[in-house]
């Protein structure tokens, strides 16, 4: 850098010529920066082409439906009565019940992993965390629905005999919250997918929480502790503050990754087209689920329209994935991520 | 975390025995009692629970778990508050709930990894498993004929093509993230984060709408290969970003200095050390790669006999597989679904570990035969100087050596 102080820009003979300080790359340099400006913008381009072609493939069904796509509930492409309002309103009811569980799950996990666990096990701790996020959903939508299912039946039945006033835990159907119930009514239901995709949702929460935590400047811990603050009171007035960009980004990439969760809904719910605002009851759908049940036997227009319903989520999880990132970094946590 | 500060003794000339040293303590861990109370109230929460369960209609292990948790915390909450005043009472509930937040996330990836492989087992110790396919298998077929070859020649075809598209992109495109601080860059990286959570299952479908619709090509590996890439790109291109960054500076700036090129020093510098951060990124995402069914269901298809060629026919992988078998219905079919994914899991474990046991090494780690080698081309540098016309001798001093060499030349 060349700095102008008045003392060298006197005229004269003194004044010498500028040195140039602009660098002269060489041929192999603009080749390098040239291939990989090059794959960069082909990467850009692969993910633009992702939403371009959704659009494209979807403009015949949108055309038709027009903003009614976003309130139907039914999905009859054929008959041209379709649109994404009660899936979506179902998948975000999924998403939701996920949250509900894997929030509080997860943000003890991180506070624990990065507070409570001794330095030995802390590394352990990351690497399991790690590797639940490697788990192939699938095995968790299996485990999920064998396993799980018949062991949530009773809290199902528990929740819908003695919080059943609340309209969301209501079951309805033929002698639903008596004992002789076998469960049926209470099989496939939203609760069951949620609670299966709150497995798949934590690591991802648990990580970015974590990593915001774990970011805490110790002159700001040490101080709560000298004012006589015990452990959860610098939790509470130094971590928690610290980390709420963290918190906050984390929650929200797991709504993305809940929302666009397939295999466990397309393995356990039980399809119904329309809302179903009762979360225990049977039946369920989602926007994953409905692609992928079926874009084998749609006609064109129920593939264009199926496109569509692809694309409104692709718009909503970028969205959302954008918020979460921007506060993520906006946040005085994430300043480095 | 309890800080322990080395307490000064105070000089005591008078009076010669010394003052006992108190530990400071700060919270966490409270007196000695704090076992005894965590064992007492979680066996009385064991028996409250156990009567509660059998005296109410709450059935099912999850629910009483949960019962037997609330109890054992509020009575552990009325034992604390015996010896200890209200923060105190706070931090070691609070204390003791985290700890369970823990125990529940790891309970549950234990119990989902011992469960499958449980259930998997019958299937899974068949030889014939790992070498036949589903095409003669019919529904009633015993676990003996039979097996799930097919689905893993296809998962190795398609997460190879994934892998051949994802990596080199993925490694250059976080090569550029790296070099530049443009708006472009910053743009790059906003998009790549914002797709890392992206639903998989749009990559299958955009691979559905562009190549299966649109170019008109079959249901193949390929296509399934094309998915797994969108999908995997992102994952890599942000641990390979955050890997690159953790390069010191200080190794950059002497290649600079030096005078090598950038893409010199990207080379031969920058590269080799985060080369141990880059394997694990890849093989991690790998392991997502090969995880994922939904992407392959919409466009590898869905087949019984083994298809070898991924450019033509369905070709099915381990997860979408196992899927398939367990959706099935047909308790012969839900056994070997159930084996296909204790395989697919063992997969992902061992990938993990091999991911862990590279990622362990520290950015410039050298194994024993890299340090060897780089000896040896060290050694090599040596004997190059020191032949070389004008050298003034290596006993000359120091500073004097090399360069004196570069500038006889």
């Amino acid at each position: 850098m060349t700095v102008d102080t008045p003392a060298l820009s006197v005229s004269g003979p003194l004044k010498a010529e500028r040195r140039s300080v602009r660098s002269v790359p060489g041929a192999g340099d603009r080749i390098f920066r040239g291939s990989t400006r090059l794959a960069a913008v082909a990467v850009v381009g692969v993910i633009g082409a992702v939403g371009l072609f959704l659009t494209i493939r979807a403009y015949p069904a949108l055309a038709v439906a027009k903003l009614h796509f976003l309130t139907t509930q039914t999905w009859e492409p054929d008959s041209h009565r379709f649109g994404v309002g009660g899936i979506l309103t179902d998948t975000i009811l999924i998403a939701l019940v996920a949250l509900v569980v894997s929030v509080p799950v997860s943000l003890g996990l991180s506070l624990f992993i990065s507070e409570i666990a001794p330095k030995r096990i802390q590394r352990a701790m990351i690497s399991l965390v790690d590797l639940m996020a490697a788990v192939p959903s699938v095995v968790y939508a299996l485990w999920g629905v064998n396993y799980l299912q018949p062991h949530v039946l009773g809290v199902s039945r528990f929740l819908s005999s003695w919080f059943g006033w609340i309209p969301i835990f209501k079951v309805v159907g033929p002698a639903s919250s008596s004992i002789l119930n076998k469960g049926t009514s209470f099989s496939a239901s939203t609760f069951i997918v949620g609670l299966t995709v709150s497995l798949m949702v934590i690591p991802i929460q648990c990580s970015v929480m974590r990593e915001s935590f774990s970011q805490t400047p110790l002159g700001e811990r040490e101080g709560a502790y000298a004012l006589g603050g015990n452990r959860w009171g610098m939790i509470t007035t130094v971590v928690l503050p610290f980390g709420r960009g963290g918190i906050i980004g984390g929650t929200m990439l797991g709504l993305g990754r809940a929302l666009g969760e397939t295999i466990a809904v397309y393995l356990i719910i039980s399809t119904v087209y329309g809302i179903n605002w009762h979360i225990l009851q049977s039946g369920g759908n989602s926007v994953s689920a409905l692609i992928a049940l079926q874009y084998g036997d749609a006609s064109k227009f129920g593939t264009s329209a199926l496109m569509a319903a692809g694309l409104t989520l692709f718009a909503i999880t970028l969205i959302i994935n954008f918020g979460a990132s921007a506060i993520v970094s906006r946040s005085r946590s994430g300043a480095e991520s | 975390m309890i800080l322990d500060f080395p307490v000064k003794q105070e000089e005591a000339p008078i009076d010669q025995s010394p003052t006992p040293v108190r530990r400071r303590r700060t919270g966490g861990t409270l007196s000695g009692d704090n076992g005894f109370y965590l064992v007492g109230s979680a066996a009385a929460a064991f028996s409250v629970t156990f009567l509660l369960g059998r005296l109410t209609a709450l059935s099912g292990l999850i629910g009483l778990f949960f019962v037997g948790y609330v109890v054992f915390l509020v009575l552990y909450a009325v034992l604390v508050s015996l010896t200890e005043e209200g923060i105190a009472v706070r931090d070691s509930v609070m204390t003791v709930f985290l700890s369970s937040a823990a125990v529940i996330a790891f309970g549950a990836l234990g119990l989902v990894i011992v469960y499958t492989i449980l259930r998997g087992w019958p299937a899974l110790h068949h030889l014939n498993f790992f070498h036949e396919d589903m095409s003669k298998a019919g529904p009633l077929a015993p676990l003996t004929v039979g097996g799930v070859a097919h689905a893993l020649v296809g998962t190795l075809w398609q997460i190879g093509i994934a892998l051949v598209l994802a990596v080199p992109l993925g490694i250059v495109c976080a090569v550029y993230l790296d070099q530049t601080r443009s708006r472009f860059a910053n743009f790059v990286r906003t998009i790549v984060n914002a797709m890392t959570a992206f639903p998989s299952i749009l990559a299958g479908l955009f691979v559905y709408a562009f190549w299966i619709l649109t170019l008109g090509f079959q249901f193949s590996g390929l296509a399934a290969g094309l998915a797994l890439s969108i999908m995997m790109l992102p994952y890599i291109i942000r641990t390979s970003d955050l890997v690159l960054r953790l390069v010191p500076a200080g190794l950059r700036e002497s290649s600079d200095a030096l005078g090598a090129p950038r893409w010199r020093t990207m080379w031969h510098v920058v590269l080799p050390t985060a080369r141990s951060g880059l394997a694990t990124g890849v093989i991690l995402g790998t392991a997502r790669g090969i995880g994922e069914a939904s992407p392959v269901l919409l466009t590898a298809g869905f087949t019984t006999y083994m298809n070898a060629n991924p450019l033509h026919e369905p070709m099915v992988s381990l997860p979408l597989e196992a899927l398939e078998l367990v959706r099935s219905g047909i308790p012969a079919y839900a056994d070997r679904g159930y084996a296909t994914a204790a395989l697919l899991l063992v997969v992902i474990l061992i990938l993990f570990v091999i991911a862990r046991v590279i990622g362990g090494f520290g950015p410039g780690h050298l194994s024993r035969r890299q340090r060897r080698r780089a000896e040896r081309h060290s050694a090599r540098e040596l004997t190059r100087i020191t032949s070389s016309q004008g050298f003034t001798g290596i006993s000359s001093p120091p500073g004097g050596g090399a360069p004196s060499a570069r500038s006889a030349q």
